[in-house]
């Protein structure tokens, strides 16, 4: 192999590697490693005394029952409304938080002129709060004690339309309350990439298509839109990767059956016996779902890695 | 700004009609509605937690009617003797902290190894070595806890609890002191080492005494990271824990809606301000030092918004 470009010479070959090697390791023992146990307890037994999982692993013992029980489940069975019900909110939120937070990301972005570095602040200072500090908040809110609601029941009810609290963790207010949770607790995670994106769009690109002749609006549909594709994008995956493995938004906010998403199926099937099995096919079946997107988003980060190197 | 000043201002303004129009067909103009809608959406977003952490002072036991201020509820994690003393909180607090404290000097020590590892090693094996490192950052947090969970009870014999915790928050949290560091190392190029290397210093030296203090405040701003990380962690941790070992966040998730009172309002508090001032410090860090060494450019706050994984 030719020598690359910036090696001191003399050095020897496994000097740097050597740095990355104990990471590595790490991260093969207890990130790669772990992820194949998965597959080696979805595709393995079960103890027919003590209902524990019998792991399979070596390939050649692998047996398809279990994970074909749960497919069928999910085609058709049991569980297919809870994947569509999880599909359905991650779509309602993603698309919520676009539009919720695209004028802000644009407005601090584009125009916040002095108070950007508040304004800055503020927006990221959710980032960095705990997400079940932030669920914790609205469960208070939420709260539909009769004796002691909780501050959106005390509007409410001060409104001359209600005279009793809403309970909002049943029936079906529970969807919109679970969905309202994702939202909340996304879309800080939506608005940053999209705020990085908007903020890199170059201004003399918006100067030259108005002295082109573009009205306001088509050099924000022309201009800055497509610009702002990728982070829009970057924004939506990043909170939709979390979102499919979400089981604590529903327990916390509406633990109600109409609410049941994939994560809570998926939680309660490994932690009870003679579930393992079960619940390793049904990650395996959300890792592979995801896994489109989370190629996606390191493509694009790789891409973007290389852009800024050179 | 005052009502009356707000008043006139308004008086002096020309119509709505007009003034929308303006709005829309002025680019550079003053966008009233992404203003308004911008501060509704912060104090939206931010409010609820400031409630939340207001109701930890509540001389009640209501999370819902502020009874008047008092530190009771912090008297009932920290005091023994307090009518409310609830010593899961305590016990919460204590492993929150012995996990984040441990998770640090380990998720470092190797972050900042294989940052500086995959910066400087350029032949086939660093691409899938890259690959394998961004992994973590975009797993779903419940196929990464299952997975441990997993080869912890039927490979590992590690069993359940604070050490399958702690390796957990470790495998996490390595990646995220990679991007932070790594993005140091490309700012500061090869030159400086070259330069150093040119002049007699070994690798190793070169290394020691020029990559590494320049290298410092990213290492310490990605440590305070971590700790940040690790303490808000909840589903890593909950996959991981049977009994003894409950976090704050696991605390919060098993009592919100059932038997809470505002002392999990104050552990909550305690854990957000904990994390807080960890990513303050490691912004101010990024700061001070990182632009003495480059001098002048954008603010801190501006840096952080382009972090990105």
């Amino acid at each position: 192999m030719p020598t690359l470009a910036g090696d001191i010479v003399g050095q020897r070959r496994w000097y740097w590697p050597a740095f990355a090697a104990p990471g590595l390791i790490w991260l093969v023992l207890l990130f790669l490693t772990p992820f194949y146990a998965i597959m080696a307890v979805a595709f393995g037994g079960i103890d027919q005394i003590f209902a524990a999982p019998v792991p399979a692993w070596n390939p050649a013992d692998w047996s398809f029952s279990n994970f074909g029980g749960v497919l069928e489940r999910l085609v058709g069975g049991d569980l297919e409304p809870v994947f569509f019900r999880t599909v359905g909110y991650i779509v309602i939120s993603v698309a919520l938080c676009i539009a919720i937070g695209y004028p802000v990301a644009y407005f601090i972005a584009r125009h916040a002129g002095r108070r950007k570095v508040l304004l800055l602040t503020l927006m990221i200072a959710p980032f960095w709060m705990s997400y079940l500090m932030r669920m914790l908040a609205w469960v208070n809110l939420l709260n539909n004690d009769p004796g002691d609601p909780g501050l959106v029941n005390e509007l409410l009810m001060a409104t001359p339309f209600f005279d009793s609290p809403i309970n909002f963790a049943t029936g079906e207010v529970a969807r919109i309350t679970v969905i309202f949770g994702l939202i909340y607790g996304y879309i800080p995670f939506f608005i940053l990439p999209l705020y990085a994106g908007l903020d890199r769009i170059d201004k003399a690109q918006l100067e030259a298509s108005r002295d082109l002749g573009a009205s306001p609006r088509s050099s924000f549909l022309r201009v800055t839109l497509p610009l702002s594709k990728q982070g829009i994008l970057a924004g939506s995956v990043i909170i939709m990767l979390p979102m499919f493995g979400d089981y604590y938004t529903p327990t916390l906010l509406a633990p109600t059956p109409s609410t049941t998403l994939i994560g809570n199926q998926i939680q309660q099937m490994i932690g009870s016996t003679g579930q393992g099995p079960n619940g390793a096919s049904l990650t395996l079946m959300l890792s592979a779902f995801v896994a489109v997107l989370m190629l996606y988003y390191l493509l694009s980060v790789a891409r973007a890695t290389r852009a800024s190197q050179q | 700004m005052s009502v009356t000043i707000g008043l006139e201002r308004l008086a002096a303004r020309p119509g709505v009609g007009i003034r929308f129009r303006n709005a829309l067909t002025n680019p550079w103009g003053r966008p009233r509605f992404l203003r308004i809608w911008t501060w509704i959406y912060i104090v939206w977003s931010i409010a609820p937690v400031v409630i939340a952490v207001q109701f930890s002072f509540n001389a009640g036991r209501s999370r819902s009617t502020f009874q008047g201020f008092s530190l009771q509820w912090y008297e009932a994690i920290f005091r023994t003797a307090s009518e409310n003393f609830d010593e899961t909180l305590l016990e919460a607090l204590r492993n929150s902290l012995k996990l984040a404290g441990l998770t640090v000097p380990v998720a470092t020590i190797l972050g900042v190894g294989l940052a500086i590892g995959l910066a400087r090693w350029r032949s086939r094996g660093s691409s899938p070595a890259n690959f394998l490192m961004l992994f973590p950052l975009v797993t779903p947090e419940i196929v990464m806890g299952v997975s441990l969970f997993l080869i912890f009870t039927q490979l590992y014999g590690v069993g359940l609890g604070i050490p399958a915790m702690l390796l957990g928050h470790i495998t996490f949290s390595i990646s995220y002191v990679v991007i932070v560091v790594r993005g140091r190392l490309f700012a500061i190029g090869r030159e400086y080492e070259e330069a150093a290397m040119d002049l007699g210093a070994s690798s190793a030296g070169a290394l020691r005494r020029v990559l590494v203090p320049l290298l410092a405040p990213a290492v310490f701003a990605s440590a305070f990271i971590v700790f940040a990380i690790s303490i808000d962690d909840f589903v890593i941790s909950a996959f991981l824990c049977v009994q003894d070992c409950t976090t704050i966040p696991i605390k919060i998730y098993s009592a919100a809606r059932n038997a809470g009172s505002p002392g999990l309002n104050a552990i909550a508090s305690i854990m957000m301000f904990s994390s807080l001032l960890a990513i303050t410090a490691a912004v101010l860090i990024q700061r001070v030092f990182i632009k003495r060494q480059e001098g002048g450019g954008r603010s801190a706050v501006e840096d952080f918004a382009r972090f990105e994984i």
